[in-house]
């Protein structure tokens, strides 16, 4: 038995979650150690919704009116800026490669991946958000639903994002491409998103929102690590 | 027997001179049935009560409408072949197919824009059908732009098809996203919902329109997909054959 691989008995589900774990804690091992990049990520989506109130003027009603719109569609540039981290470095030094051929499931691999993306830059900006929601005036409850709709909300984006990463992996078009793909694709969560807040204001409460945003994460939960480590195969092809 | 005849037709090679044959026909077609379609739409079909002759855009919009939408799908099809059989043909039919639906929803939005101006009073509302349309175009163009920055036709086949299918699974998920995002929003006053019931020759030069724009779908595309076949396969002898014939 080699000692640096894996043992092939081990039964299917304990090495889809051997694979997950092993993958989360590298990546965010690689997070913690680049701490100046996590940061750029934050002080994006920061500076981004700061510019609104520039551009639109401090009126405190527009502001309460734009402010859950402008901080769901910041925290989709946000998680579009940082989707190239994802595997643009792995492929680049070739461990992406040794990642496909290792006898791990690859989605499982890929899930691992996308959910320390997402802990290193989709929560951060959960983190912040009551905060930002605060500066556009919003009242603390309606801060705290628009946390926990993001809360919901980042994970997919990440997954979903995951897949145009993986599709878009060594070409030159870069950045612009990948949000041509990808942004079209995010317009349902930013609606579900950004609907719980007015659904709330105008007395309907958010759960169907809440509740299909829910919906639309366990169903990129699934389908989207097979369909990224489909990309990824196809990329390194 | 015919399942070997359409394995056969599987290979570009083979399957070239059948859409070169069948090119002039669905031409043809789509020629009669438009000059028909027109004829009923603007010269038969009596005037609208309430929009006079403004509505008689419906001949071109709807049918351009609904292109959009059942190209798409029928893309999302042969790059679903094209993924599980790992055929070529099937992925040049799908990349065939793309221009010409993303020109219906061109074609679908303008011509919409066209007709809502003296209809509603508006060229643009945020209409679901009009929203999920521009997103629909935005998939076309995504589709488009990864396929032609992958230089390896083969990878492009793959990862668009990925793409394409992922997109197919969205667009009903963000027709109903759009549509419940508009009515909590109460916006847009108009609605085409609610239409009123049509007139016979409407319906019917509105359904030759239809299949008009298909016949003229499927001509475009399999002349598209004979110069994609000779582009790719231009290192093959038979490729060289077929373009000595062409000339």
């Amino acid at each position: 038995m080699a000692a640096t691989l894996e043992i092939p008995e081990e039964s299917g589900e304990s090495s889809v979650w051997r694979g997950f774990a092993w993958s989360l804690r590298r990546d965010l091992k690689l997070a913690i150690r680049c701490k100046a990049e996590l940061g750029v990520q934050l002080l994006f989506y920061v500076i981004v919704v700061t510019l609104f109130p520039l551009a639109v003027g401090a009126e405190p009603l527009v502001l309460r009116t734009l402010g859950p719109g402008v901080l769901w569609v910041a925290a989709l540039l946000a998680s579009l800026l940082s989707l190239s981290r994802i595997f643009a470095v792995d492929f680049a030094d070739g461990s992406l490669e040794q990642l496909a051929l290792s006898p791990k499931p690859l989605p499982a691999l890929i899930s691992g991946k996308i959910a320390a993306h997402w802990m290193s830059t989709g929560f951060p900006l959960v983190a912040a958000s009551p905060l930002l929601g605060a500066q556009f005036g919003l009242p603390a409850d309606e801060g705290w639903l628009l946390a926990l709709g993001l809360l919901i909300g980042t994970p997919t984006l990440s997954l979903l994002g995951a897949i145009g990463a993986a599709l878009t992996l060594g070409l030159r078009a870069g950045g612009g491409l990948l949000a041509l793909l990808i942004l079209p694709l995010y317009v349902p969560i930013l609606i579900f998103g950004a609907g719980s807040i007015e659904a709330a204001r105008a007395g309907l409460g958010a759960s169907a929102q809440l509740s299909l945003l829910t919906a639309a994460l366990l169903a990129t939960l699934v389908g989207a690590p097979l369909a990224a480590a489909a990309a990824v195969r196809i990329a390194l092809d | 027997m015919s399942s070997i005849a359409w394995f056969r037709l599987a290979s570009p090679a083979s399957f070239f001179p059948l859409a070169r044959r069948l090119v002039p026909w669905f031409s043809a077609g789509a020629a009669v049935l438009a000059a028909a379609g027109l004829w009923l739409g603007l010269l038969v079909a009596p005037a609208d009560a309430q929009q006079g002759d403004a509505y008689r855009i419906i001949f071109i919009h709807v049918p351009a409408a609904w292109m959009s939408m059942f190209i798409y799908v029928v893309m999302a099809f042969w790059c679903a072949v094209s993924l599980t059989f790992n055929t070529r043909l099937a992925a040049m039919l799908a990349q065939a197919l793309a221009p010409t639906g993303a020109m219906f929803t061109v074609l679908a939005l303008v011509t919409g824009a066209m007709w809502g101006k003296p209809a509603w009073g508006t060229y643009w509302a945020w209409d679901a059908r009009m929203t999920s349309e521009l997103i629909l175009l935005f998939l076309y163009f995504g589709y488009m732009a990864l396929r032609n920055a992958i230089d390896d036709p083969r990878r492009a086949d793959r990862a668009s098809a990925v793409l394409a299918l992922i997109g197919a699974i969205n667009v009903p998920i963000i027709y109903f996203s759009v549509k419940w995002w508009n009515t909590l929003h109460q916006g847009a006053s108009v609605s085409l919902t609610s239409a009123p019931t049509m007139a016979a020759t409407m319906l019917s030069g509105m359904l030759i329109m239809a299949f008009a724009a298909w016949f003229y779908a499927i001509a475009v595309a399999l002349l598209r997909v004979q110069a994609i076949i000779v582009e790719r396969e231009k290192n093959f002898r038979w490729s060289g054959e077929l373009l000595r014939w062409i000339r």
